[in-house]
């Protein structure tokens, strides 16, 4: 088992929930998400997911494609992004996930990619718009090289099609809370509770809530039934809004620590 | 008049064949790479689509809009001065500028639009580059009572104020994308988050045969019915095929209706053109199938233009409708088969061959089409006078008049 789903599985012993921020890698540039990471992993992350940028992201919202622009216009690249990854593993014991899109995470090839990610100590990829049946070489190589492929399941999946993404998935289910992109939201929907007591039915995997969950309020609502969850526009928007990198640094930590305490 | 369905009547298969398999993929390319939210909604159309245009009252009605809305079928044109300035190829132009709105677009959103209605969904929205998509897409859903949003980037849309104009005035709702390069990859992007976050009620009519499965094959048999007319009309004109296929390349959807009904009989050659925008070692074109490689984008693998991290090169052409960084799968397939070959012509070429065939022929051509008129220039004078090239005239120039003033009057300039 690897360290994702051991952490995830531990929690879950324990009775507690998984708190997983997201952020831009390289919003507003590596040096910062570097410090960014480990102050967030220091107020409370269980593992923390960062977002690999990318041209054209389809599947998000305003704040995150602000934020992935802003990471381009710093040099951010997929192997910057590794390089990061192996800089923070000697200090950080927290799983990493990584999160982007297919052609930025297949431009060094399936088994480049998974090889690479494997030897600097990421845990695990979810990869926005590469559903299962399109990557059997990528989530093949992800596999051997132990690095967690994690699928996202969606409120218009069907029932079959559900209990495929819980059987394949690693790590965990990424469960996407509403029909949309990524941002933040007024509320949470009203199905998601039977949508995870779905999942529940067919699989023992970890659900994860993502997509929309940006207060403390939320945050715990949705871990009341679900085993954790995922806070990224909030996030990433505190970190945009913050006047200087060390104000960035700190908002960032302050943010997961209230989050942190609203799931204990 | 046939449905874009039918098949060829006595087209013997025998020569290469070119569908989708079960996974929606042409050889390597195409696929459905999509978040998972819209995973359902392709399953939907993949099942509804079949099963909707196979029914007799859908055929009936796509078949009587066509006809009596759209026009067709529209005219195939002997371009006589133009075949003898040239010196070599009989020239036949097929007169989708003749088609309602202007250009072949028309023939996919009527299709598009209708199977929405039957499959009950009663929100219509679009991506647009210069906004002919768009145009077409508010025109299909004035007619058949339909809610229409178009997404068409920031950029464009200051370029393009009169066809947000007539979208507006066709009462669609034209959004603003200010996100990436404000052009029309980035409305894709725009257009493909509203599906996802509407997907229950709305149905997104794509532009082009690109796109996740079933788009691509859905797009191109709505197109279909240019090269099923045209192949009708050549053997009555001429009693044979012809020999040469040449149409322009964005995305690719009028190549493919032309193409595609030909793509079985061995001896029809097939080019399309593509914007080599300033000179393809300029970095600032749109040719994806000349100098693309293979990757992933809006939902499909096929080939794009994207730098050594996969990130998306901002394509250019002086034609907004060639101006995108990929070029649908089913191109990227018969490319690789080599049962068509695909050149690229630059925007001044492309310019010159608007002006000559407003004064050859008395047809101002869209600056799209233009890019294949510029490459029949080329290559009519190498072929013997016993050759028939058929060339796509796509769309007519109206809408880029006042682009090509300008850039005339720049050119002039220059000289």
């Amino acid at each position: 088992m690897g360290r994702l789903a051991e952490r995830l599985r531990g929690l879950r012993d324990r009775g507690e929930k998984a708190l997983i921020p997201f952020v831009t890698a390289g919003d507003p540039n590596l040096e910062v998400t570097e410090a960014i990471v480990l102050a967030i992993a220091e107020a409370g992350a269980d593992a923390i997911e960062l977002g690999v940028p990318f041209s054209d992201p389809m599947a998000e919202g305003p704040t995150i494609q602000r934020a992935s622009e802003r990471a381009l216009a710093s040099g951010t690249s997929l192997r910057r992004v590794l390089e990061l990854v192996s800089r923070l593993r000697p200090r950080l014991d927290t799983p990493l996930v990584l999160m982007g899109y297919a052609n930025n995470l297949l431009s060094m090839g399936e088994v480049g990619f998974a090889e690479a990610a494997s030897s600097v100590g990421v845990d695990g990829v979810i990869a926005v718009d590469l559903p299962p049946e399109e990557g059997p070489e990528y989530f093949a190589a992800l596999r051997k090289a132990e690095v967690d492929p994690i699928l996202l399941a969606a409120p218009t999946t069907s029932r079959d099609r559900l209990a495929m993404l819980a059987k394949e998935t690693r790590g965990f289910l990424y469960l996407v809370s509403l029909t949309g992109v990524t941002g933040a939201r007024q509320s949470v929907s009203n199905t998601l509770e039977e949508e995870v007591a779905a999942v529940r039915e067919i699989s023992d995997v970890p659900i994860c809530v993502g997509f929309g969950v940006s207060t403390p309020e939320q945050a715990a609502r949705v871990t009341a039934f679900a085993d954790g969850v995922v806070v990224g526009s909030a996030l990433v928007d505190r970190i945009a809004r913050a006047p200087s990198a060390e104000a960035a640094v700190d908002a960032a930590a302050r943010f997961v620590g209230e989050l942190r305490a609203a799931l204990r | 008049m046939s449905t874009p369905k039918r098949e060829i009547a006595g087209a013997a298969p025998k020569g290469m064949h070119s569908e989708a398999d079960a996974r929606g993929r042409f050889g390597e390319y195409g696929g459905r790479y999509v978040p998972e939210t819209l995973i359902a909604a392709l399953d939907e159309l993949a099942e509804a689509y079949p099963r909707i245009t196979g029914q007799a009252d859908y055929q009936r009605e796509l078949e009587d809009l066509l006809t009596t809305y759209a026009g067709r079928p529209t005219p195939l044109t002997l371009a006589r001065r133009m075949s003898d300035d040239l010196g070599g190829a009989r020239i036949y132009l097929k007169r989708e500028d003749l088609a309602h709105t202007g250009a072949h677009k028309v023939n996919n959103v009527l299709g598009q639009c209708l199977l929405a209605r039957y499959m009950g969904k009663p929100r219509v929205i679009a991506e647009t580059g210069a906004g002919q998509h768009g145009v077409a897409t508010a025109t299909a859903a004035a007619l058949l009572g339909q809610e229409c949003v178009v997404y068409m980037g920031a950029e464009d849309v200051e370029r393009q104020a009169l066809n947000v104009f007539r979208m507006e005035l066709l009462g669609a709702e034209v959004r603003p994308v200010e996100s990436g390069t404000r052009t029309l990859k980035d409305a894709t992007n725009e257009a493909m988050r509203d599906w996802v976050t509407n997907v229950r009620d709305t149905y997104y009519c794509i532009g082009s045969v690109m796109g996740p499965h079933p788009y691509p094959t859905i797009v191109r048999d709505f197109q279909r019915v240019i090269g099923i007319e045209a192949r009708e009309q050549i053997l009555q004109a001429e009693g044979r095929l012809p020999d040469l296929l040449v149409a322009c390349v964005g995305g690719g959807s009028n190549a493919i209706g032309l193409f595609h009904p030909f793509v079985e009989d061995d001896g029809v050659g097939m080019v399309g053109v593509e914007a080599a925008g300033e000179g393809l070692d300029s970095g600032r074109h749109g040719a994806a199938l000349c100098a693309g490689s293979p990757g992933v984008l809006h939902g499909m693998r096929s080939l794009l233009l994207s730098d050594d991290d996969g990130q998306i090169f901002p394509a250019h052409s002086i034609s907004a409708g060639l101006d995108y960084p990929g070029a649908g799968p089913e191109h990227a397939f018969l490319r690789d088969a080599g049962r068509a070959s695909y050149e690229a012509v630059t925007d001044d070429e492309a310019l010159d061959a608007f002006v000559y065939l407003s004064r050859m022929e008395g047809i101002i051509p869209a600056l799209e089409t233009a890019h294949a008129i510029a490459h029949v220039r080329k290559i009519a004078p190498q072929l013997g006078t016993q050759a028939l090239v058929l060339l796509n005239l796509s769309g007519r120039g109206d809408k880029d008049a006042p682009q090509a003033k300008d850039l005339l009057a720049a050119r002039a300039e220059r000289t």
